[in-house]
């Protein structure tokens, strides 16, 4: 088993979630998502910063959650049917909930299909949400570089 | 072999052996004759020699090797036990455990020889000849006593010890005759059988149980030493003795034996009318004279042959000094428990979503439904509490090694002090029990060191030269409290005030308006120290503030109470788990909160009018007693569902003397929690401790009161 996937790792391709977040489509690697859920009650946790929305129960442990949208700085989610929370677990930080427009599909990019961007923004507050772009047939999908998106600025 | 994946059974095991052998060390220091003891540390230090070989420790099982001997010499009566002698076997002690520490950290024993104790050791057993010359008269009683003492000397003493086939120290009753005879009718054969493990073996138990299905599969076992119930609980050493009778021929029992893994060999033979014949003499004189037989018994210094002794009267004999009954247990990973609590928390969450959605439609055809959901009910809360119980374990585990503890500080302090332990089998969460063993160190060597005066001292002031530790543990309700208590000088309330101003903690105008109880309240503040001398044991002001700083963090509090003279007792309340608790349910805003009913005082109902203003903050009077209180909406900013003209509800909680107000909009009612953390995201809100799952899933966070006053 563990031969098998070190050799499609060599094979250099990547499994991405394809999210919506407004216009824009976004990757994230597969290998970080746990689950996804729909949208379900919230509880909100006072005296934190907003775009922690709060915490939901995940089958029986308490899993905070964010909306991906606040903390990029775009304006507060609009709560569809198709709103997803995708659960994503980081070794460092533990497990936390990103709130999404929308789930689209599953890609799978060859590494050589992904271009690093270089950030044009040198200010120190910014922070670069998105590690690359892959070329998907016609569309672009931005990956997201979860370290940047999971990281509480202190 | 790679042992690595032992390695966590290691470390528990020879952690187990050692606490056996300090407390059985300490037992042997009161009573150097109990043969007992000296076999179960015999059987302990021999078990540490046979796992330290296996992981490969080179200089443990020296060491342990070492000190076999020493034992072995003193159970076969060659060496008398000194308080010298004993001193070195603490040190022996504290040297496995510093191999262990090194093993759990670098998985290497490290390259401490510890040549010196060795040395020791071995002088110990070389000094023996002059012990042997001793008067022959101690031998004999030795001898006396040994046969007294029950079969573990017995069998030293009997003819066949040194063979490998030890089965012939099994006592054939005339059970085992008359059946033998029927037997031999029926064509079936008795057999004597020795079996040996592997040393190297770690499943001993599993192992035997296997041979003991081989044979059950070909046969009959009639008896075992030893006893099966032993040999279940792995109390043997490395080879057990059968009585087995089978029509099957001996080769191919023998065959069946070793077919199992790990087994080194089996010995024996079919016995015959010969291994009876005593047996036979025996019981007929036995039945001839069942009064004389009985004294025998009685005396049981040489009966003419083995098997008149009766069992009975010997386990009375023993009886007295018997070992502690070894729980049947299986080491299981906190981790596990914590998500068995997750999937039963969910099954209950899951539960109550259907009582909820069944009561909504009553319609009559439900009331089979009903019934079995009410079921589903009782099932799930009973097995909730056997999770609960699960995860509870006695704080014995903790505890046992103080006397030794205590004992080492008599001899560095010089002082004369006794620990007296009770409710050692008190109960409380696992993670609390973990914690709880450094706070409590604390605590009593503050009463050894700071607490118990002098032997010289106490003599003049009309005490017992000894001074008296106690260490008391029960529960109470919801909590558990462990206090220590000392008849030591108790706490000097004016050094105490007078340290404080010297040090600057506190102005000589404060310290006017102090209660006593305040003054030694300051006790608990970092680097504070009232002892002048400061000695290895305490007093460099770190402890006190360390274990409070830890017991709270445990959600527990710590109090003292001292008279001046007298002495101090320390008392810590726990509560019994973390992972459950009593809450009030309240409604602040639309969000649900939970608060602890531990803190919990009383529950009013205040018009907007009992409220004034003092230094611009709202407070309220309630039986004579000027409360501050908290607009909880404030706190966690929502808006209030209530309109200012409303009776508020005070929920009035308890810090210590403290209490405070603490407004909220309704109440729902008490309720029984789980307590689940935020996670690493949400830690930064002080005031809330945690969150919750309710009935219907939703999360609640959960109120920590203390943070809030």
């Amino acid at each position: 088993m563990d031969e098998l996937r070190t050799t499609t790792n060599e094979h250099d391709t990547t499994q991405y979630i394809v999210i919506k977040i407004g216009e824009e489509q976004y990757g994230i690697n597969i290998a970080f998502v746990d689950n996804i859920v729909r949208m379900q009650h919230i509880t909100r946790v006072p005296k934190v910063p907003a775009y922690l929305k709060g915490v939901i129960n995940l089958r029986g442990i308490v899993v905070p959650v964010m909306s991906l949208r606040l903390k990029m700085g775009l304006e507060e989610d609009e709560i569809t049917k198709a709103t997803r929370i995708i659960i994503l677990k980081n070794e460092a930080a533990g497990t936390i909930g990103i709130i999404v427009d929308e789930v689209k599909e599953v890609i799978t990019l060859d590494n050589e299909q992904v271009e690093k961007v270089a950030t044009t923004d040198n200010s120190p507050d910014h922070v670069n949400f998105v590690q690359c772009v892959g070329k998907c047939g016609q569309d672009l999908v931005s990956i997201l570089d979860l370290n940047a998106v999971t990281i509480e600025k202190e | 072999m790679d042992v690595s994946q032992y390695l966590e059974i290691f470390l528990d095991e020879t952690k187990e052996h050692l606490q056996n052998l300090n407390t059985q060390i300490l037992e042997l220091e009161q009573d150097s004759e109990n043969m007992d003891t000296v076999n179960e540390i015999f059987r302990a230090a021999h078990s540490l020699k046979g796992m330290a070989g296996t992981m490969g420790y080179k200089r443990m099982q020296n060491l342990t090797h070492d000190m076999e001997n020493v034992f072995s010499e003193v159970r076969n009566g060659n060496i008398k036990v000194q308080p010298g002698m004993i001193d070195i076997l603490f040190q022996c002690l504290d040297a496995l455990e510093g191999y262990l520490a090194a093993i759990q950290e670098t998985s290497d024993e490290g390259t401490n020889d510890n040549e010196n104790l060795i040395k020791a050791l071995n002088d110990i057993l070389n000094s023996k000849g002059g012990s042997v010359e001793a008067p022959a008269k101690e031998e004999a009683k030795e001898e006396a006593k040994a046969e007294a003492s029950g079969d573990a000397k017995a069998s030293d003493a009997a003819p066949a010890s040194d063979s490998k086939e030890k089965w012939q120290e099994i006592k054939l009753t005339d059970t085992e005759k008359d059946l033998f005879a029927k037997a031999k009718e029926e064509g079936q054969h008795f057999y004597g059988i020795t079996v040996y493990i592997q040393e190297s073996c770690i499943l001993k138990a599993a192992r035997a149980f296997l041979v003991f299905k081989a044979l059950e599969e070909r046969g009959e076992i009639l008896l075992s030493k030893p006893s099966t119930q032993d040999i279940e609980d792995e109390k043997f050493e490395f080879d057990f003795s059968l009585i087995v009778v089978s029509k099957d021929s001996f080769d191919n029992i023998k065959e069946a034996i070793k077919s199992v893994s790990e087994i080194e060999d089996a010995f024996g033979r079919e016995l015959t009318d010969a291994d009876f014949g005593g047996a036979l003499e025996a019981s007929e004189e036995k039945a001839e004279e069942p009064a004389e037989a009985k004294e025998e018994t009685h005396v049981a210094a040489a009966p003419k042959a083995p098997a008149t002794t009766d069992n009975a009267a010997k386990a009375g004999d023993k009886k007295p000094v018997a070992k502690p009954v070894v729980n049947r247990t299986v080491r299981v990973d906190i981790e596990k428990l914590d998500v068995l609590m997750n999937l039963v928390s969910e099954l209950i969450i899951a539960k109550n979503s259907l009582v909820s959605s069944t009561s909504s439609d009553d319609t009559k055809q439900n009331s089979n439904f009903n019934e079995q959901i009410e079921y589903l009910e009782s099932v799930t809360t009973n097995l909730h509490e056997s999770v609960m119980k699960v995860r509870m374990v006695p704080i014995e585990s903790v505890v046992s090694k103080f006397p030794r503890m205590i004992r080492d500080m008599q001899k560095s302090l010089n002082k004369k002090m006794e620990l007296h332990m009770s409710g050692e089998e008190t109960e409380l969460d696992r993670t609390v029990v973990d914690e709880i063993g450094d706070p409590l160190m604390h605590l009593l060597r503050n009463s050894a060191d700071h607490g118990l005066e002098s032997a010289e001292v106490r003599k003049e002031r009309g005490k017992p030269e000894t001074g008296n530790i106690y260490l008391d543990a029960y529960q109470d309700g919801n909590n558990v409290v462990i206090e220590v208590r000392d008849d030591g000088n108790g706490i000097d309330v004016e050094k105490v005030r007078d340290k404080a101003i010297s040090r600057g903690t506190i102005t000589p105008e404060q310290a006017e308006n102090m209660s006593d109880k305040e003054i030694i309240d300051l006790l608990f503040l970092p680097s504070f120290s009232t002892k002048e001398v400061v000695s290895e044991i305490s007093g460099r002001g770190v402890g006190l503030d360390v274990v409070k700083s830890k017991i709270e963090a445990l959600s527990g509090e710590v109090e003292v109470k001292s008279k001046l003279g007298e002495g101090s007792t320390w008392t810590v309340r726990l509560p019994l788990t973390l992972a459950i608790i009593q809450a009030l349910m309240v409604v602040v805003g639309n969000e649900k909160y939970a608060i602890s009913l531990g803190s919990i005082q009383t529950i009013e109902d205040i018009s907007p009018s009992e409220i004034k203003l003092v230094q611009n903050k709202e407070v309220i009077q309630l039986r004579g007693s000027v409360i501050p209180i908290i607009r909880l909406s404030n706190v966690v900013e929502v808006e209030s569902t209530k309109s200012p003209e409303d009776n508020l509800v005070v929920v009035i909680v308890k810090k210590g003397d403290r209490l405070a107000g603490l407004v909220v909009d309704e109440l729902i009612g008490q309720q029984e929690i789980v307590i689940k953390s935020l996670g690493k995201y949400i830690s930064k809100c002080k005031f809330i401790s945690g969150a919750t799952i309710l009935g219907d899933g939703e999360v609640a966070l959960i109120l920590d009161a203390n943070a809030l006053i």
